[in-house]
């Protein structure tokens, strides 16, 4: 195996073009396949050099959040919790404090898991990756991004560089919350990310719901986000978010869950992620 | 494949190595430089017990190439006493008696300082949220969470 560490992207994916080639942010999942010989790259392309890959910057549309930027450096941002609170909860919940240290958001995307935590709140955020290649960049929204599992629509050379989330709304609110049979250090059974907007009387005005570990890739269920648009988010919303979110989960059996019970779970946390949300767009 | 030659710092000392691309920083500590405070459990990011600190940030050592730590700063457990003084955290785990068979002490003790420069005054919840990357195989954690406790206590001079 070769070990580069290029500092531009332009080096980057003419390296990732050539054969057996892998990303490595985090390597908090590529080092465990490679130690399980579930992978074996010729060239580990270390895109921490990159710059871009590293930093999280703010301006009046947003943020533009380093692909290799990790859990821990999130969290310690001095806004982004205020503003994506959900966002950064749904990545802290990746891993022990150790794996916080080293784990990123490109990487928790790319390992291709449909239970990847940070994905349904990147997706609720409506985030879109701005992804570089050996024909240049292009922009791609993160719900488009995972085909099934370890599989990504990304082409030979291409890697993501950085997402851009788009500003908070004047009241604006997200969350993301997950079942897991003991409370830390596990793999969700069901995860849910909810961000909504509500007008200055209350009225919710944009809603995106997105679904983890209930299918074979993460889900935007966009008649869940429309349940509650025009409404004030009460019972009777809430009651047809649950039945949307029901509905889209196409989930598997395995020792974690049945499918009678994540589809279950999953218009239960949706109504509850959501009324999260609620509160924090509430709060201006 | 010609060997990586790595200029690091180790615990305040400038350190030099030559390492396979393939070789974790765990391996680079214990197997080139015979700093054998860290153990290998898992080779997973599960147990903790490689934790070491790169740049001041908690990881574990099985989940980072040795090439990777070119130009940074690493701290083990083997740069924690200084000299023949145990540090408080080291001397906590003694007079708590909080380990048994030892494998996970180094990792929960790089750990645990980690924790306690963020934050000196942790709650019980805080530290075993903090620790919950550290796994005892004798299952001794409240002695380790007593022990942290108590350092924390004496370390804020309270």
């Amino acid at each position: 195996m070769r070990y580069e560490k290029p500092t531009t992207v332009e080096a980057a994916s003419a390296l990732l073009a050539g054969q057996g080639a892998r990303v490595l942010a985090g390597g908090t999942d590529l080092l465990v396949q490679m130690r399980s010989r579930v992978l074996s790259p010729e060239v580990v392309v270390d895109i921490k050099g990159i710059e871009a890959t590293r930093k999280i910057s703010k301006d009046a549309s947003g943020y533009v959040i380093g692909a290799a930027v990790t859990g821990a450096e999130l969290k310690e941002h001095p806004t982004l919790s205020k503003d994506w609170p959900g966002l950064v909860e749904a990545a802290n919940l990746i891993g022990s404090t150790q794996v916080q240290g080293r784990c990123s958001l490109g990487g928790n995307l790319c390992n291709g898991s449909p239970a990847a935590d940070s994905v349904p709140a990147l997706i609720a955020a409506r985030a879109v990756a701005t992804i570089a290649g050996p024909k240049g960049t292009r922009e791609l929204p993160v719900e488009d991004i995972m085909l099934a599992p370890r599989k990504l629509a990304l082409t030979t050379g291409e890697f993501i560089v950085s997402f851009k989330i788009p500003a908070r709304p004047k009241h604006g609110g997200d969350a993301y919350l997950r079942f897991i049979p003991r409370t830390e250090m596990d793999i969700a059974v069901v995860g849910c990310g909810v961000a909504l907007a509500l007008d200055d009387g209350g009225t919710c005005t944009a809603a995106c719901v997105s679904l983890g570990a209930v299918a074979a890739r993460p889900l935007l269920v966009e008649d869940a986000g429309k349940a509650l648009v025009g409404t004030k988010v009460d019972d009777a919303a809430l009651a047809k978010l649950e039945a949307a979110v029901r509905a889209a989960c196409k989930p598997i059996d395995d020792k974690r869950g049945t499918v009678e019970f994540r589809i279950d779970v999953a218009g239960t946390l949706a109504k509850r992620t959501t009324l999260i949300a609620l509160e924090r767009a509430g709060k201006v | 494949m010609a060997k990586h030659h790595v200029t690091t710092t180790i615990n305040g000392d400038p350190v030099e190595y030559l390492c396979e691309s393939e070789q974790t920083l765990l391996d680079c500590l214990r197997d080139e430089l015979d700093l054998l405070g860290a153990k290998e459990g898992c080779s997973s990011g599960d147990c903790g017990a490689c934790s070491v600190l790169v740049d001041g940030r908690l990881v574990c050592s099985c989940l980072v190439l040795g090439v990777e730590v070119e130009g940074k700063e690493v701290e083990t457990i083997e740069g924690m006493a200084q000299g023949e003084e145990l540090h408080p955290l080291q001397r906590k785990f003694l007079e708590h008696a909080a380990l048994q068979c030892g494998i996970c002490t180094p990792g929960v003790l790089v750990a645990a300082k980690a924790l306690l420069a963020k934050n000196p005054d942790p709650t019980e919840t805080q530290v075993r949220y903090w620790l919950a990357g550290n796994l005892c195989r004798c299952t001794g954690y409240d002695k380790i969470v007593r022990a942290v406790m108590d350092a924390a206590t004496e370390m804020r001079g309270a």
